[in-house]
């Protein structure tokens, strides 16, 4: 073999090679979200405080978090981790709510009520990661537990489906996933979080209605937002279940 | 099982999770304990008067005993992963309690029925061949001595065992009204009544199901019915139905006058979707008729047909009534959604997994192991009215 041809053969070789770089799929580096959770150093779950804030003023009903909920965990349908409820407050006082589909068509049609509108607004509704979770006390297997880094979860493995957790979730949040038949629920995205990933719902939301972040990272929006004066709330306080989950311009008429 | 919807619920709401089979297993817990007493109140309390059934409401309860377990089963997503619940157990949960307090009750349920029928089966020996005459020589682990000291020996257990008895089969049934009790997120169940109301149904429908199988044995076997026994329990339900539906209105009655912001929609659950199923069936039908028939009967010291068939037909109703106290229980309490805004409708189907049908069959089946179980256990017989023959 002449020498050229040899040559013209390792170029193609390692042209091919080369191409196949782009063709097969490599590890993607996605930036960080997260602050201090590097992919790799240990992680300390106790070093961590996670707040997950919805504020109500900046919730379109566009649903794109809810979508990104389905996708992110193939949720079946009728089956909800997460929803938007729309509210209507009529001047009299009378309260109107609904979430067709838990929004996810969002919200094309406005409500035709006949009465004057004072107020009307919508709710995103998640896991509120109790710090006392009701959901964890009765799970008589133990398949719901609460992890150091303050995650409500599931062992899948374990679950044996009693829906006791079902009935004693005071937010309404869980269900029997109809194809697992295990309970199942929002989990903050944990596995994300844990890789310094926001939440998927967080990162679809266009208009920064849902917030993400670590009370112990101080220069965190929701450090900043939790240590300021703006109105706070959660959901139910009166079950005495803690939740993690808080509400910006939260009105009096949620449930 | 998705139902229909009134006014707004959460999306995930749709859905009743517990069914009919939930609907059942306290039923049936219920009918093991209440049996159980019945029995205790002669081997422990010496109710003379009730020794005619007190036989038969072990092995009643023994039957219903076996298929405690069935509904729980068919209503779990993964049932096969059922005894997690006794590997690894969740020290705060009212329901990990359930493996434990069950196996144990029937150990002691077994235990019992097996001291009180040694002597039986060891008089019954010598006229038994074949297959039973194994049966029985294995039932008895092989003690045939009939000397008093040993039968005394029997008696004492039998005692001791029906003694710890009372508290397992209160705990049994008084814990499943814990479960409901004490779920703080459904206004409807956490009461700290729920225990006692579940107790005292129990010991309602208890009562009803053992007068109801005596009654029915009896008549189909042209047998001589004991008057004074009937005359005793009638007396016993009577007692118990007034504490029970006493305390059934009393719960409502708390709830009511409290006015907290739960009973609004408490309010419009009793007085709308439930309104058939509670106030007409569970209250009047079900419980003020047998309530006057039984006051009457026990009052006026009925006796004769009139006392038999009266006592039938109450016992009926308040089997009846029990199951209806047991659906607006759990139905009840889940078809007010969590919003606070809107009911959930359930209406099962006859042929789906946790439907009409299967609960037909879990109800059917420990009347069908009873009767297998007469053939073993003499359900009428005492140890001193066996006749002994020599082969």
């Amino acid at each position: 073999m002449n020498k050229g041809r040899r040559k013209f053969l390792g170029y193609l070789l390692k042209g091919a090679a080369g191409s196949l770089y782009w063709v097969l799929p490599m590890p993607v580096k996605v930036p960080l979200q997260l602050p201090g959770i590097l992919r790799d150093e240990k992680y300390d779950p106790e070093a961590h405080e996670y707040v997950f804030l919805v504020d109500i003023n900046r919730c379109i009903g566009c649903g794109s978090c809810c979508v990104a909920d389905k996708r992110e965990y193939q949720v079946p349908d009728g089956q909800y981790r997460t929803w938007v409820e729309r509210y209507l407050i009529a001047e009299g006082g009378e309260v109107y709510v609904d979430s067709p589909k838990g929004a996810l068509k969002g919200y094309p049609e406005p409500r035709e009520i006949d009465k004057p509108i004072r107020d009307a607004f919508f709710v995103p509704k998640l896991c509120n990661m109790c710090e006392e979770p009701s959901c964890v006390q009765v799970c008589p297997v133990g398949a719901t537990f609460k992890t150091d880094d303050g995650f409500v979860l599931i062992d899948y493995k374990r679950c044996i489906g009693c829906s006791y957790c079902v009935q004693a979730c005071p937010y309404g949040v869980r269900f029997i996933h109809k194809e697992r038949r295990t309970a199942d629920k929002c989990t903050w995205c944990y596995h994300r979080v844990r890789r310094g990933l926001l939440p998927a719902c967080v990162n679809a939301c266009p208009t920064g209605a849902r917030k993400f972040g670590d009370l112990r990272d101080e220069n965190s929006e929701v450090a900043q937002i939790l240590k300021s004066s703006e109105p706070l709330g959660v959901l139910k306080p009166d079950m005495g279940t803690k939740p993690r989950l808080k509400y910006l311009h939260l009105r009096q008429e949620v449930i | 099982m998705s139902g229909l919807v009134e006014g707004f619920v959460f999306p995930n709401e749709h859905h009743i999770h517990w069914s009919l089979m939930i609907v059942t297993y306290p039923y049936i817990t219920g009918i093991i304990a209440g049996a159980f007493i019945v029995s205790s109140l002669y081997h422990v309390f010496h109710v003379k008067a009730l020794k005619p059934v007190s036989r038969f409401a072990l092995v009643f309860a023994l039957a219903f005993g076996f298929c405690c377990t069935w509904p729980l089963l068919n209503h779990l997503g993964r049932p096969e992963r059922c005894f997690n619940i006794m590997l690894t157990p969740h020290p705060t949960s009212a329901m990990a309690g359930f493996g434990f307090i069950y196996s144990a009750y029937m150990v002691v349920l077994l235990l019992e029925i097996l001291f009180l029928y040694r002597g039986v089966f060891a008089k019954l020996l010598p006229q038994t061949t074949g297959f039973k005459a194994t049966l029985y020589r294995l039932l008895t682990f092989g003690n045939q001595d009939l000397s008093p000291a040993t039968l005394q020996f029997d008696h004492k257990v039998t005692s001791w065992l029906a003694l710890i008895g009372i508290p397992m089969a209160c705990i049994l049934h008084g814990y499943v009204g814990f479960i409901f009790g004490s779920v703080k997120a459904v206004e409807w169940w956490s009461t700290p009544l729920m225990p006692i109301i579940f107790l005292l149904s129990a010991c309602v429908s208890g009562i009803s199901g053992i007068i109801l199988g005596y009654l029915f044995v009896h008549w189909v076997k042209g047998r001589a019915v004991d008057e004074e026994c009937l005359s005793s329990l009638v007396k016993y339900l009577w007692g118990f139905l007034i504490i029970d539906v006493v305390f059934e209105l009393l719960e409502v009655g708390v709830h009511a006058y409290l006015r907290k912001e739960s009973w609004h929609h408490l309010h419009e659950l009793l007085f709308g979707p439930l309104y058939v199923s509670f106030w007409v069936m569970q209250v009047f039908i079900f419980s003020f008729i047998p309530l006057v028939v039984l006051g009457v009967l026990s009052l006026a010291n009925v006796r004769g047909k009139a006392l038999q068939y009266l006592s039938a037909i109450s016992s009926i109703m308040l089997l009846i009534q029990v199951y209806c106290m047991r659906w607006n229980v759990v139905v009840g309490g889940q078809m007010m959604s969590k919003s606070g805004r809107g009911f959930v409708f359930y209406h099962p189907e006859f042929f789906e997994k946790e439907g009409i049908l299967p609960t037909i069959i879990i109800l059917i089946a420990p009347i069908i192991i009873l009767f297998v179980l007469s053939k073993i256990f003499p359900l009428w017989l005492g140890t001193e009215e066996v006749k002994t023959y020599k082969k």
